[in-house]
């Protein structure tokens, strides 16, 4: 539990959030100020779901037992149920602001409905891996030794990969729950919901990491292409922007509309 | 009590951009250091999104004027959205900063969570058996605090109303020295107990003089704006520790409270005597107390051939000396002084220059979103969670009172809406989502 392990673990679970949020949220004031409210929307939608939590846990009133391990798998998936309803909630919210910011402001500084599904699905993700990790990072600055009564020693690494992962998977679910509302392709959202539940549900098997950990990942990737494809992107282009060429993907872009 | 401040409306074409009104925060007094008493400063924060105006658009008297003449109204909204954002950023900036020093203080010297005596505001004790004798004394030290600065707003007022300047400024002054020198020594000192770092007192004496002379200049007469900026975040975080240590616990939220409710009424009850304060400045077409306003203001220059530095300068600097000061002590949350850039006086200026004013915020908001969240920070078990929720929620508050300050335009209270949220989401998360969080984090499972 070193300086290390510290500087590793944050670095590993908020670097990328991090390099997102410099590279493409910092320079925007309206950007910054979109990612801060569905940072919001996430901690009133924790709140909800502590407070379900904190009644189902004083109606059924047994204080150790196995019901407080039901209860928090109970807690976990309504707690996803209503992340995802806050999901919908801010969709319905920025709708109604892109509209009235397009009626006053009619130039074209106003955030595309994708940009606004990519700056929510961050907000969302930083929240989240942000209240899930900081906690035990400032533990692991102390004193301790890491799975000394047995557990697994990788307690931390396997914490911060989690944290990166739900990140991603915030974002790469935010574009996509967009895609579908906007297009109102009704599945993507159940299929945004279900992997959300199936993400949740797989972290039950800890300290399994191998199988936690590697499906995880696999549902990002496949969340992450999904997401570039409903976000305009194609083959063409990746190909494009990775060849450094463009200029000829502008173009083709302009020549398309 | 902070007041945000919108720009005047177009008809007002004349008038002072936007009122301040200056808040008094109460001044610490520490009976057992026998500090000399601070003052007590109501914070206004006055906020004012001034659009852009066009030059040659404008007649030369109006330049002062929020409103631009002959612009529709529709471009005229359209400019306040186009800066609103921006502005919202230029005040998240300075705020976030203060809550992360005082939290980073908190976290890591002791001395600012250590109890060790009471402010003469609030003489009665919480380490009382029962709850509700607790809760009892809290209340009362909260209805002498409130007291307390009731009644030096509205000495202050009245001294503003006969012009007492003189006073005013001495007043400023000796409160901004004193938190300048005598605080910033105990904090460099405790800093460095806790680090366990060895100063030498001719090192300690030739920096905390440097800091506070230059803090000095910067804050009353004229320095770059980015270092009156920091030195402004600097004295709110002091103060903001000062009061994180001296007010007992239930005594500080409960305070919190009330201080939003005051600020409320100040601001908008006709009768209300940061209302009052606005409307004296705006009759006499005075700047009120431009020294302890948190001003990111900036200045454009539309490719004229005529810069003037001096109005450039005008900017940066507080105004008068001797307004600046009669609001400046430093427990008052600022008042928001708005003030013109140029200075009547540059007539020929202004048909040259695009100005974007910045924002303007209270110094007293800092201080008490910063009490908050530092109070968030040092009360319970270590937890994170509590003091990122109530830094979020604060946020959020800040921006809904931007929004309802760009839809209204007037004066309004920057405190009530971030104090409330700030409130609830702290006993909330303290309460149901830490218990749940700290659950999930032992067995590792992930919502």
């Amino acid at each position: 539990m070193t300086a290390a392990v510290f500087f590793g673990c944050a670095f590993i679970a908020f670097g990328p959030a991090l390099a997102l949020y410099i590279f493409t949220i910092a320079t925007e004031p309206l950007r910054v100020i979109f990612l801060i409210i569905g940072a919001f929307f996430w901690l009133v939608s924790l709140l909800l779901s502590s407070l379900v939590w904190f009644i189902a846990g004083t109606i059924t009133g047994d204080k150790d037992g196995p019901t407080q391990k039901y209860l928090l798998i109970f807690g976990v998936l309504v707690s996803v149920f209503i992340q995802e309803m806050f999901r919908f909630a801010y969709y319905k919210l920025l709708k109604k602001a892109n509209e009235g910011l397009k009626n006053i402001n009619a130039d074209e500084t106003a955030p595309s409905m994708r940009l606004l599904a990519y700056v929510s699905g961050l907000g969302f993700g930083i929240m989240s891996g942000v209240f899930s990790f900081v906690n035990t990072l400032s533990d692991s600055l102390g004193p301790g030794t890491v799975g000394i009564h047995g557990d697994s020693p990788q307690f931390f690494l396997n914490s911060a990969f989690m944290t990166l992962v739900i990140i991603m998977l915030h974002m790469f679910w935010g574009i996509v729950f967009f895609d579908g509302c906007e297009k109102k392709k009704w599945y993507a959202l159940l299929v945004v919901l279900l992997t959300h539940l199936l993400v949740s549900a797989l972290t039950f098997i800890n300290p399994h990491y191998g199988i936690n950990l590697v499906s995880a990942y696999i549902i990002m990737v496949l969340m992450g292409i999904w997401a570039f494809f409903a976000a305009g992107g194609s083959c063409r282009s990746l190909k494009l922007c990775l060849l450094c060429q463009d200029k000829d993907f502008l173009l083709f872009n302009q020549r398309s509309r | 009590m902070l007041t945000f401040m919108a720009s005047d409306s177009e008809e007002e074409v004349c008038d002072e951009r936007t009122s301040l009104m200056s808040a008094e925060s109460p001044t610490p007094r520490s009976c057992q250091e026998g500090r000399p008493g601070l003052e007590d400063g109501e914070s206004a924060a006055q906020w004012r999104s001034q659009d852009g105006e066009e030059d040659h658009e404008e007649d030369p008297d109006h330049y002062v004027c929020s409103g631009v003449p002959g612009r529709p109204a529709g471009l005229e909204e359209e400019l306040t959205l186009k800066y609103g954002a921006k502005h919202v950023i230029m005040l998240f900036v300075p705020v976030t900063l203060c809550m992360i020093v005082v939290v980073a203080t908190i976290k890591s010297v002791r001395f600012y969570t250590e109890k060790n005596g009471q402010l003469i505001y609030t003489p009665f004790t919480e380490d009382t058996p029962s709850v509700g004798q607790r809760l009892l004394n809290s209340v009362l030290n909260t209805l002498i605090m409130i007291s307390v600065i009731v009644v030096m707003t509205i000495f202050l007022v009245l001294l503003y109303k006969y012009r007492c300047y003189k006073f005013i400024h001495g007043w400023l002054i000796m409160s901004s020295l004193m938190l300048l020198f005598l605080f910033t020594y105990i904090y460099l000192g405790e800093v460095l107990k806790t680090y366990n770092v060895a100063m030498d007192y001719p090192t300690l004496l030739l920096m905390v003089w440097n800091f506070g002379a230059v803090g000095m200049v910067c804050i009353h007469w004229k320095g770059p704006l980015v270092l009156q900026q920091a030195y402004l975040i600097m004295i709110s975080a002091l103060m903001a520790l000062v009061f994180i240590k001296y007010l007992p616990e239930w005594s500080a939220w409960v305070i919190l409270g009330a201080i939003s409710v005051y600020d409320l009424v100040a601001v908008l009850c006709p009768k209300g005597p940061l209302r009052m304060l606005v409307e004296t400045a705006q009759e006499r077409n005075e700047p009120i107390f431009p020294a302890l306003i948190y001003s990111s203001a900036m200045v454009w220059t539309v490719g004229m051939a005529k810069l003037d530095p001096s109005s450039q300068g005008a900017l940066q600097l507080p105004y008068d000396p001797e307004m600046e000061d009669s609001c400046d002590s430093f427990g008052e949350p600022s008042y928001p002084e708005v003030f013109e850039p140029p200075l009547p006086g540059y007539p020929g200026e202004e048909l040259e220059e695009e100005e974007e004013r910045g924002v303007k915020l209270g110094l007293g908001d800092f201080i008490f979103y910063s009490v908050l969240v530092g109070k968030a920070a040092a009360t319970g078990s270590g937890d994170w969670n509590t003091t990122l929720a109530c830094f979020v929620a604060i946020l959020i508050g800040l921006c809904l009172t931007l929004l309802l300050l760009a839809v209204f335009k007037k004066a309004l209270p920057a405190l009530p809406i971030s104090i409330t949220f700030g409130l609830i989401f702290y006993f909330s998360t303290d309460n149901l989502v830490r218990p749940f969080m700290d659950t999930l984090a032992s067995h590792q499972l992930y919502i």
